[in-house]
């Protein structure tokens, strides 16, 4: 057991990375693909880090660094105590403490364009959160444990009772992703409204320590989507990681099909889905189990 | 036993010293004195109480009684006088109501009435004794400072030195306050209550502007109904279950617990004004007005916490299998669903401190409805972090006040700069407050599961929804508070230094508690959950989590102290469009003009409106409650018809 | 020395100085599914602090001097600064203006030049990966400055500078100023 957690932690931190870098290069390739264009090489995304560490050391002030540091620090262990079987609650507080820490990272430059970025990330956050938490919730009603261990050796699979929460996860990860229409806070499209957000102020490094962090989230956000199939079998296993990419590059196809979307909009429609997805099997997950 | 009286009547003979004591340097001995006194008795107290479990007191009530009820009724025929010359007639009702009540009662039947123990000491009263004499006395001492600045003030205006009573209803609420926590005789308890009342009445009122008149007698009358729900209580107790002792009504709730949910509603409703539950909030909000130490001391260590022990003390007679359970955790639900929402929408730093005590006590209230040992475990734990960094998040915003000229946190602008060590001292509050590996985030987490263990979805819904809004007026209070505005000097030279101490002093014990909170679980609730619920209490955070909670505080402090500012990289100004004049605050505009930004958060009216969100969650509470009450009431009458 | 990254993933934050927005647009079609700059990697990203390539577009004034220097300024090293259209290299039919004070090179130095009205999307292409070539050898620098010891650190720095300098001539742009100068005077007989 233990054995097994070291593997698939050290497995996360080795190769997370390079499956978020992949995942990133391949999004960047299909979208070039969708709007008829080459695009750019799949392994692009470590060659934008690779020259970001490549670039001359700034800070626009000498707090900021600390705050990255523990956003990096805190978006890797979520995804460390998820891979090693941990607490699904402890999971999320922790990715929210990282998320919390870049959005304080970017106020703490005082640029108005961080600032900006950081407020509607916050707002994203707020959006976000209640399907966050209705999703571990859904697992705990449904397997009666909190441990992505249980979840994982459970003889049923989630998906089918925990369908409106399925969807209102995948619905979630858009914001999660900041994907269009729900970029609001930070993009990697062409330059917006916000220059670029709440990473405005991030230079060189300290904006490659950001995106290597991007990386680890999304693959473990994608984990929670394979967590819905698991049921200890290979089957399981298969379907959920098919599932898993499948839920990613439908991210991909949603960010190509739409234009950015007021705030008002991403935070109404995310707490309705969270109510009507969420709430609502969470009382049929009541009913029935 | 001497060191609980000692505890309840020590402050109160510091009270009195405090109300003769004119000038400021005896003052500030007798005051700081008397804090350490108190502090170190509540830790023997601790000690000497801990290892066993605690203890029953019988201690001879007779004579005591008498002069609880001759002290009562002075109180009341001054509340009939002083509400009857400010023509509120409100208060003068539930006054003149519920004092005769109590005494008829004991005179006709609470002398037929066996009380075995009036005191006794368990390791909740532990906990609660702990914060009152070290949250409660380092804030009195913070009060010494904040007196003198508030009295200079007070002087330019013209008004006399009132300070002496000021620390004589501060130390009088301490003392009334250890009474309340210690008592197993429930008309003990509810004399230490009104005392509790009318001391918040006082501190409320203590400016005498009509403003501050206004909202105390607005506290005042919601604490009277609550005590007139008390008084209510202890009759139906009395009467129905031939007691008025805390212990054997739980006692009885054990076996008959649907009989025993009647008056443990009517205590709950107590509970619920107390702790400024919606549709009572409204006391608390207007509590602001006073001076910043009132504030701090109500949210924190008294008050407020009287309201809360309260239902927590009778969470094993509720929970979701009678109507007074659902009544109290739905109330507390709703309440920190639409408080924390509420709390988007405030600018005023007082008012989303008092917007989020609010919210917490709901969380607390649900805990204690819910009534699992999980919960009550939550509940607890919630108790003891909100008390630590509430009062530290006051403090802070008093002393800021005070040097910034404003309590808005839009004019928080650039604290990081101007007043370096109080901004940091703030931003560990705020921490504290929402996030995780810190205090708050902890009790959370034993609140979630406990609340999907109990089954009701519509608190599930409230705790998700309530935690991402909390974390959202957080946030942008701490992010206002990180930014690092260029070009401010710092003023932080002047701040009284014991208000520095007690900063300081707070944010160790913030870091502390987050630190060894494992220890706190293992040695005082779980032995407390064990005995008060029977068994092995269920449903707590694993060792594990604990654990790796532990490393997380124990990561970011040492992170922080070796990391925190330490870049050696370049500074560079910040992005402007290019058109930064070089100073990070102004660019060229216009004809080349200078033009100042200036950083504003948002506050979502539209959404989270104050008088919408207060609205709606009254209207929800109403409601429970008059569910919740309604259903006892009938039930009672339908019980006494069937005596009949 | 070290990977090239540096080469791989040129970002660009593009400037309108005064220009007529011909070159503008030509910026833009840059992006388009016809010419797609993104399959070298390139972005435009608008913010000085993450980009590698400065474009800009028309000629510098008075009025924008500050800004175009500023951004050049707030680009972290190594970077390189590619002017596009004529008006960008000299000035062009604007150069006489009572305001105008000529091309960026007034300013800042410029390390590529695309002439032409309006600059042709390819041109403007050509001139970004040629100026890859000064960003690699910047980047060669810099590595090196850090490199060298101590005690030499000072000479070495003033060296690199010079070395730096001479790199970035070394590399040819598209066209010299004096080819700019006749096209210019080509353009204006017509």
């Amino acid at each position: 057991m233990i054995v097994k957690a070291i593997i698939s932690v050290v497995a996360f931190l080795v190769l997370g990375p390079f499956v978020g870098g992949l995942l990133a290069g391949l999004d960047r390739k299909l979208s070039a693909k969708m709007q008829r264009r080459v695009g750019p090489p799949v392994l692009q995304p470590f060659y934008d880090v690779g020259k970001l560490f490549q670039k001359e050391k700034q800070t626009p002030t000498r707090f900021q660094d600390f705050y990255v540091l523990l956003f990096v620090v805190f978006i890797i262990a979520s995804g460390v105590l998820f891979f090693m079987g941990g607490d699904l609650l402890l999971v999320i507080f922790t990715l929210t403490i990282g998320a919390a820490f870049l959005i304080i990272a970017a106020y703490s430059s005082n640029s108005p364009y961080a600032e900006l970025g950081a407020e509607r990330e916050l707002l994203a956050m707020m959006a976000y959160e209640p399907m966050v938490l209705i999703t571990v919730i859904g697992f705990y009603m449904y397997g009666g444990s909190f441990k992505v261990s249980e979840i994982m050796a459970a003889d049923n699979m989630a998906f089918l009772p925990m369908i409106g929460i399925f969807f209102g996860w995948v619905f979630i990860l858009t914001l999660k992703f900041r994907k269009s229409p729900f970029d609001l806070s930070m993009s990697h499209h062409a330059h917006q409204e916000l220059v670029r957000g709440a990473t405005t102020e991030f230079v060189g490094r300290t904006m490659g320590w950001v995106e290597i962090s991007h990386w680890y989230e999304n693959v473990f956000l994608l984990g929670f989507v394979f967590l819905f199939f698991a049921n200890g079998t290979a089957w399981g296993w298969i379907i959920g990681i098919v599932v898993a990419i499948l839920a990613y590059f439908f991210e991909v196809f949603i960010d190509n099909c739409f234009a950015r979307m007021k705030w008002q909009f991403a935070f109404k429609s995310a707490w309705v889905v969270a109510v009507v997805l969420g709430m609502i099997n969470l009382f049929v997950l009541y009913i029935c189990f | 036993m001497g060191t609980i009286l000692f505890l309840i009547l020590f402050p109160m003979i510091v009270a009195f010293i405090l109300l003769v004591v004119k000038s400021d340097k005896g003052r500030d001995v007798i005051v700081i004195a008397g804090s350490i006194i108190i502090a170190a008795m509540s830790i023997v107290v601790a000690i000497q109480f801990a290892a066993g479990g605690g203890d029953y007191f019988s201690f001879n009530g007779e004579v005591v009684g008498y002069i609880m009820m001759a002290v009562e009724a002075g109180l009341c025929i001054y509340i009939c006088i002083t509400s009857a010359m400010h023509r509120k007639w409100l208060a003068f009702i539930f006054a003149i109501i519920q004092t005769p009540l109590i005494m008829w009662f004991e005179f006709s039947r609470g002398h037929g009435i066996e009380v075995e123990s009036n005191l006794y000491v368990d390791r909740l009263s532990i906990i609660m004794i702990l914060i009152i004499g070290i949250i409660g006395t380092l804030i009195a001492v913070y009060a010494l400072g904040y007196m003198k600045d508030f009295q200079h003030h007070e002087d330019e205006k013209g008004n006399k030195d009132r300070r002496p009573w000021f620390f004589f209803v501060m130390f009088l609420f301490l003392g009334a306050m250890v009474g309340l926590v210690t008592s197993n005789n429930m008309i003990w308890m509810y004399f230490f209550w009104e005392i509790t009342s009318l001391s918040s009445f006082w501190l409320i009122g203590y400016t005498k502007t009509e403003e501050a008149t206004n909202n105390a007698f607005r506290a005042l009358i919601m604490n009277l109904l609550g005590g007139l729900g008390f008084a209510v209580g202890i009759v139906i107790l009395g009467i129905v279950f031939q007691t008025v002792e805390m212990s054997t009504m739980l006692l009885i709730g054990s076996v008959y617990g649907d009989l025993v949910a009647i008056p443990a509603a009517f205590f709950a409703f107590a509970g619920i004004t107390k702790a400024a539950q919606m549709p009572f909030n409204s006391w608390l909000l207007g509590a602001m007005v006073a001076p910043t130490p009132t504030s701090a001391l109500l949210h924190s260590s008294t008050m407020v916490k009287a309201g809360v022990f309260m239902i927590i003390k009778l969470a094993p007679v509720l929970g979701m299998s009678n109507f007074a359970g659902i009544m109290t955790m739905m109330v507390g639900g709703i309440t920190f669903l639409f408080a924390s929402c509420a709390a988007i929408s405030q600018i005023n730093a007082k008012r989303v401190l008092a917007y989020s005590t609010i919210a917490n006590l709901g969380l607390i209230v649900a805990c204690g409805g819910v009534g699992t040992a999980g919960a009550v475990w939550a509940g607890i734990m919630l108790i003891i972090f909100h008390a630590i960094t509430k009062s530290l998040l006051f403090l802070c915003v008093g002393t800021a006040e005070h040097h910034i000229g404003s309590r808005m946190i839009e004019d928080m602008d650039g604290l990081f700069n101007r007043m370096p060590r109080l901004a940091m001292c703030m931003i560990i509050g705020i921490a504290g407050m929402f996030l995780a590996p810190f205090g708050m985030l902890i009790s959370k987490w034993g609140c979630m599961v406990s609340f999907v263990d109990s089954g009701n979805i519509l608190l599930i819904g409230c705790i998700c929804f309530g935690s991402a809004v909390t974390a959202f007026y957080w946030l942008k209070w701490m992010g206002k508070l990180t930014a690092v505005v260029a070009g401010e000097e710092s003023i932080e030279y002047d701040v009284h230094r014991t208000e520095t101490f007690v900063h300081i002093t707070l944010v160790v014990l913030v870091v502390l508690v987050c630190l060894l909170f494992p220890l706190m679980s293992s040695y005082l609730l779980v032995p407390y959950l064990e005995i008060t619920f029977g068994g092995l209490a269920g449903g707590i955070m694993s060792s594990g989590n604990m654990l790796i909670m532990v490393i997380m505080v124990a990561v970011i402090v040492l992170l922080a102290l070796f990391g925190f500012g330490k870049s050696k990289k370049p500074t560079v100004p910040i992005y402007l469009a290019g058109a930064n004049t070089g100073d990070n605050r102004t660019y060229y505009g216009s004809m080349q003009k200078e033009v100042q930004f200036a950083l504003r958060n948002w506050h979502m009216e539209k959404y989270f409106g104050e008088h919408k969100m207060n609205l709606i969650g009254d209207v929800l509470c109403v409601a429970m409650l008059v569910i919740g009450l309604g259903y006892m009431i009938a039930t009672l009458v339908s019980l006494m018809g069937g005596v009949a | 020395m070290s990977a090239a990254y540096v080469t791989k993933s040129p970002w660009v934050v593009h400037y309108d100085g005064s220009s007529c927005n011909g070159c503008d647009i030509e910026v833009l079609a840059c992006l388009t599914p016809m010419y797609d700059v993104e399959r070298f990697g390139i972005i435009n990203c608008g913010n000085p602090k993450h980009a590698d390539v400065f474009l800009v577009t028309g000629s510098v004034n008075e009025q924008n001097k500050g800004i175009v220097k500023q951004i050049y300024e707030q680009m972290p090293e190594p970077k390189v600064v590619v002017a596009v259209g004529i008006c960008a290299c000299s000035g062009g039919i604007f150069k006489d203006c009572y305001n105008v004070m000529g091309g960026v090179d007034q300013v800042i130095p410029v390390d590529a030049y695309v002439p032409g009205c309006a600059a042709r999307p390819e041109a403007i292409i050509d001139a970004v990966v040629k100026g890859l070539g000064v960003l690699q050898a910047k980047r060669d620098a810099m590595v090196k400055a850090v490199e060298a010891p101590a005690e030499e650190a000072a000479e070495a720095a003033a060296e690199e500078v010079a070395t730096e300098e001479k790199k970035a001539v070394a590399v040819p742009p598209i066209f010299t100023m004096a080819e700019i100068k006749v096209n210019t005077m080509d353009f204006l007989k017509k």
